[in-house]
């Protein structure tokens, strides 16, 4: 090694506890400047934590943190930044009244003395940075007014408000158009050029693959090894990040397919979905893929009746229906697993049994007081058909695992006896090994005779579970695939709204 | 925000709705009373607002920052209390008029410290300030009671209570302080970097912090100001009584959080202006008054307060539903 090239940044046996938690333990990374690379990990496997204290919002409890060569300590996100670490978050971390300008500065206004903001140089300069983002909005916006992509862009522009060591990328392109990915990734070779040092964090191995130099993988909270890109593959990447290779075969038993039980036609609700028309019949799992804000959530929310459609119809069983509440859908036996199970499917902070209840609470009554009996038959009922792992049914929802936790928003809906059941993002924030259960679970309702619709950002879980693929790009469907013909060029290509010449 | 330049008068008053109001009750009440409009009432209204009105500007605040302070009427009285009291003690008896200054900057110091009190456990503690402030309503109001061992101060010095009475060309002293206030307390809050973080903390804190705003003194600060404003609010009307109650400003915070929501500031945070808020109190101080010179009965203006509080934000439902895209909920 030369002393030219000291690393940007260097991590050195990190470790960070939380109460009866390990959350990292040892873990060493660097980036050298003007290199892209990669971190990789299941969910839980510390990507976050890590990126918490590049950030300096979490305190490591041992180890070092090397910037140019310098150890340093960060105890603010301001100081991280001043240290030219900059990280881009996952989750939108935007302020909605505001604007896009104040937001790209949030926290550090340009200021006129006495604490006034400068807005002169606040707006050109946040215009300066989005010009160079080619953004179609001006800095004078509302972030609440901008589109999802769009506040990812005001995200992004953040990173380049100082010159910045390190930026790190965290699923920078979770809610990104193509084109607007084209664009992220010329910034990021921009950096790139100018010697920055990029972490970058993605499930998508494609674009680790195309972007990355070289990739770290994590695992457990503890470091796992690093890969130079150009000298692995997919599947080495893969086994070192779940420890075997991933079984992406599904079970190919042709479906028993029972008769259509919804129709969906024409259905329109301008500008979120439009002529949207597909059908399930009983025994078939139909996978919605597609990119977040290509519609698929809006028009699960149309079936179940929180939205109404502008035109077109569904039919259940053939029978034209009107469905203007949750409560017509759940009576047209149609249940929906919501896309976050925390904010929309649970309730919490109540046990396991009052949640899987909750739906059909008003039935299960002796008298004026609700049965407890008849609550605990259907929740050991479900227990045992889902294998939900809990020590009781006075457990309280909320410290369960999330795929226990799923499964009870599972049950819940199962035990209302629907004909059709909509999952929305099924796992999201589930670990591999629960991942794969509820993978399972979807396949063996499906046998059972109900309609499942799924809807997933995620291309190995709808290909393994769906019978029937259905590709969605802004608002409209592109084309639908059976199991056999689907191939992982042609959907991407398809929600990504590229026709193809031999599409169907 | 310099937004306003690409926006009609009817968006405005669509995101505004309680100016229509405004505008209405001010026609309506020309027309049904001949004493309503007539430039003598409007400084009556303008004098009767401003008690309410100065709360009101630190409450925008507050509420801004994703808090409440329930304790703004305890600390008015209180206020109002030292202030009184304070000028007739021995040791500024040889004073003359300079009896007033030790006064009121201890009534102001008093409203500046509760709201610093109140702020820093906010801060600290993580404790809602809902019951926070709750605390503090009924503690400083026990304060008070003890202070005055129940009974009322009387200003025994003219110059103070005769203040209220001095104007500034056509416009009462009392209504320059609060119009002064409501321009400083709006620069405040759009232009300057607190304010702007204020938005920021109310709108979402964990962006917030994660961008490396310190919340805390940014929530302490806000306190403050709405404590010195209610003090502030507790020696003027006490200057207006030339006596100070125990039970001054009783049911003052209720009066406040109905004229901040009124004018478009939400509860849970992050947004709101000033120019709503002063809609706000303006629309209660013309319906008090306009149907005082009717002569109806007070306890009618409490219902149609009432009405037109859900009426406003049901209208601001309507027009302001855009971010959920309709959805049912």
């Amino acid at each position: 090694m030369t002393e030219l090239l000291e690393p940007a940044l260097r991590l050195q046996g990190i470790v960070k506890t939380f109460p009866g938690v390990r959350a990292l333990d040892g873990v060493d990374f660097e980036v050298m400047p003007g290199e892209v690379h990669a971190l990789l990990g299941e969910n839980g496997a510390g990507k976050s934590t890590l990126m918490k204290v590049l950030a300096g919002m979490y305190q490591p409890n041992e180890g070092q943190i090397i910037i140019a060569g310098q150890p340093v300590r960060m105890t603010t996100p301001i100081e991280a930044k001043a240290q030219g670490v900059v990280l881009i978050h996952q989750e939108l971390s935007l302020v909605p009244e505001m604007s896009a300008a104040e937001n790209i500065y949030l926290g550090e206004l340009p200021r006129k003395g006495l604490g006034w903001v400068d807005w002169r140089t606040l707006y050109k300069n946040s215009n300066a940075i989005l010009e160079r983002l080619n953004c179609n909005f001006r800095g004078e916006a509302t972030v609440v007014n901008l589109s999802i992509a769009n506040q990812q862009m005001v995200e992004i522009a953040r990173a380049l408000t100082v010159d910045a060591r390190v930026v790190v990328f965290d699923e920078p392109t979770a809610s990104l158009t193509d084109a607007e990915k084209v664009v992220l990734f010329d910034i990021i070779k921009d950096l790139k050029a100018r010697n920055v040092g990029i972490v970058y964090i993605s499930h998508r191995m494609d674009e680790i693959f195309t972007l990355s130099d070289r990739i770290t993988v994590l695992r457990d909270g503890s470091y796992r090894g690093t890969l130079t890109t150009a000298e692995t593959n997919e599947d080495e990447v893969t086994r070192l990040m779940i420890g075997r290779s991933l079984d992406l075969s599904r079970d190919t038993a042709p479906p028993k397919l029972g008769a259509t039980v919804l129709d969906v036609r024409d259905l329109s609700c301008a500008p979120l979905f439009e002529g949207i028309s597909f059908s399930v019949r009983a025994g078939e799992v139909v996978g919605f893929y597609g990119l977040v804000g290509a519609g698929r959530t809006e028009i699960a929310e149309t079936l179940f009746g929180l939205r109404t459609a502008e035109r077109g119809e569904i039919l259940v069983d053939g029978v034209p229906v009107q469905i203007g509440s949750p409560q017509d859908a759940i009576s047209l036996g149609i249940s929906l697993v919501p896309e976050n199970r925390k904010e929309q499917g649970l309730v919490l902070s109540m046990n396991c049994r009052d949640n899987m209840t909750l739906p059909q609470v008003q039935k299960l009554t002796s008298g004026p007081f609700v049965s407890s009996g008849a609550e605990n038959e259907i929740f050991d009922k479900y227990r045992d058909k889902l294998e939900i792992k809990t020590p009781s049914w006075r457990q309280v929802v909320g410290v369960l695992s999330g795929g226990n936790q799923q499964k009870i928003v599972i049950g819940k809906w199962l035990s209302m006896k629907p004909r059709v059941l909509i999952v929305d993002e099924p796992t999201r924030g589930i670990d591999v090994g629960s991942k794969a259960e509820i993978h399972t679970l979807l396949r063996e309702l499906a046998a059972q005779g109900y309609a499942v619709i799924v809807i997933s950002s995620e291309m190995p879980e709808v290909l393994r579970v769906s019978d029937r693929i259905v590709a969605m790009y802004s608002g409209r469907i592109m084309r639908e695939f059976t199991a056999d013909e689907v191939t992982e060029d042609s959907l991407v290509q398809a929600i990504s709204g590229i026709k193809t010449a031999d599409a169907a | 925000m310099s937004n306003l330049t690409d926006i009609t008068p009817l968006r405005w008053l669509m995101r505004n709705p309680i100016w229509g109001f405004v505008v209405i009750v001010f026609i309506f009440f020309s027309l049904m009373s001949d004493h309503f409009f007539d430039y003598r009432n409007f400084q009556n209204i303008l004098v009767q607002t401003s008690t309410i009105g100065l709360i009101a500007l630190g409450m925008t605040l507050v509420m801004i920052n994703g808090n409440i302070d329930l304790s703004v009427g305890a600390t008015l009285a209180l206020a109002a209390a030292f202030a009184v009291d304070v000028q007739s003690w021995a040791m500024f008896a040889t004073w003359g008029n300079w009896q007033i200054l030790p006064a009121v900057s201890l009534a102001l110091l008093v409203g500046i410290a509760l709201g610093a009190f109140n702020g820093f456990i906010v801060w600290k503690t993580g404790v809602d300030a809902f019951i926070v402030t709750l605390g503090a309503m009924l503690g400083i109001r026990g304060l008070v009671f003890v202070y005055s061992g129940e009974s009322s101060f009387y200003a025994m010095n003219f110059a103070y209570s005769d203040f209220s009475a001095l104007s500034f060309g056509p416009f009462p002293v009392l209504a320059v302080i609060f119009l002064l206030c409501t321009l400083i307390v709006h620069l405040l809050l759009s232009r300057s970097v607190h304010g702007r973080n204020t938005y920021a903390v109310g709108g979402n804190r964990e962006a917030a912090v994660n961008a490396g705003i310190r919340v805390g003194p940014h929530m302490m600060v806000n306190f403050m100001i709405i404590g010195f404003l209610a003090a502030l609010s507790g020696v003027l009307l006490s200057t207006q009584m030339g006596a100070a109650t125990p039970n001054l400003g009783r049911d003052y915070e209720l009066w406040v959080i109905t004229a901040v929501v009124l004018g478009g500031t939400k509860l849970t945070g992050g947004k709101g202006d000033i120019v709503g808020t002063l809609g706000g109190v303006l629309a209660i101080g013309i319906l008090r008054n306009g149907m005082n010179l009717m002569q109806v009965p007070a306890f009618y203006v409490y219902v149609i307060l009432g009405s037109i509080l859900i009426a406003v934000l049901i209208l601001d439902k309507r027009f302001n539903r855009t971010a959920d895209g309709g959805l049912r909920l």
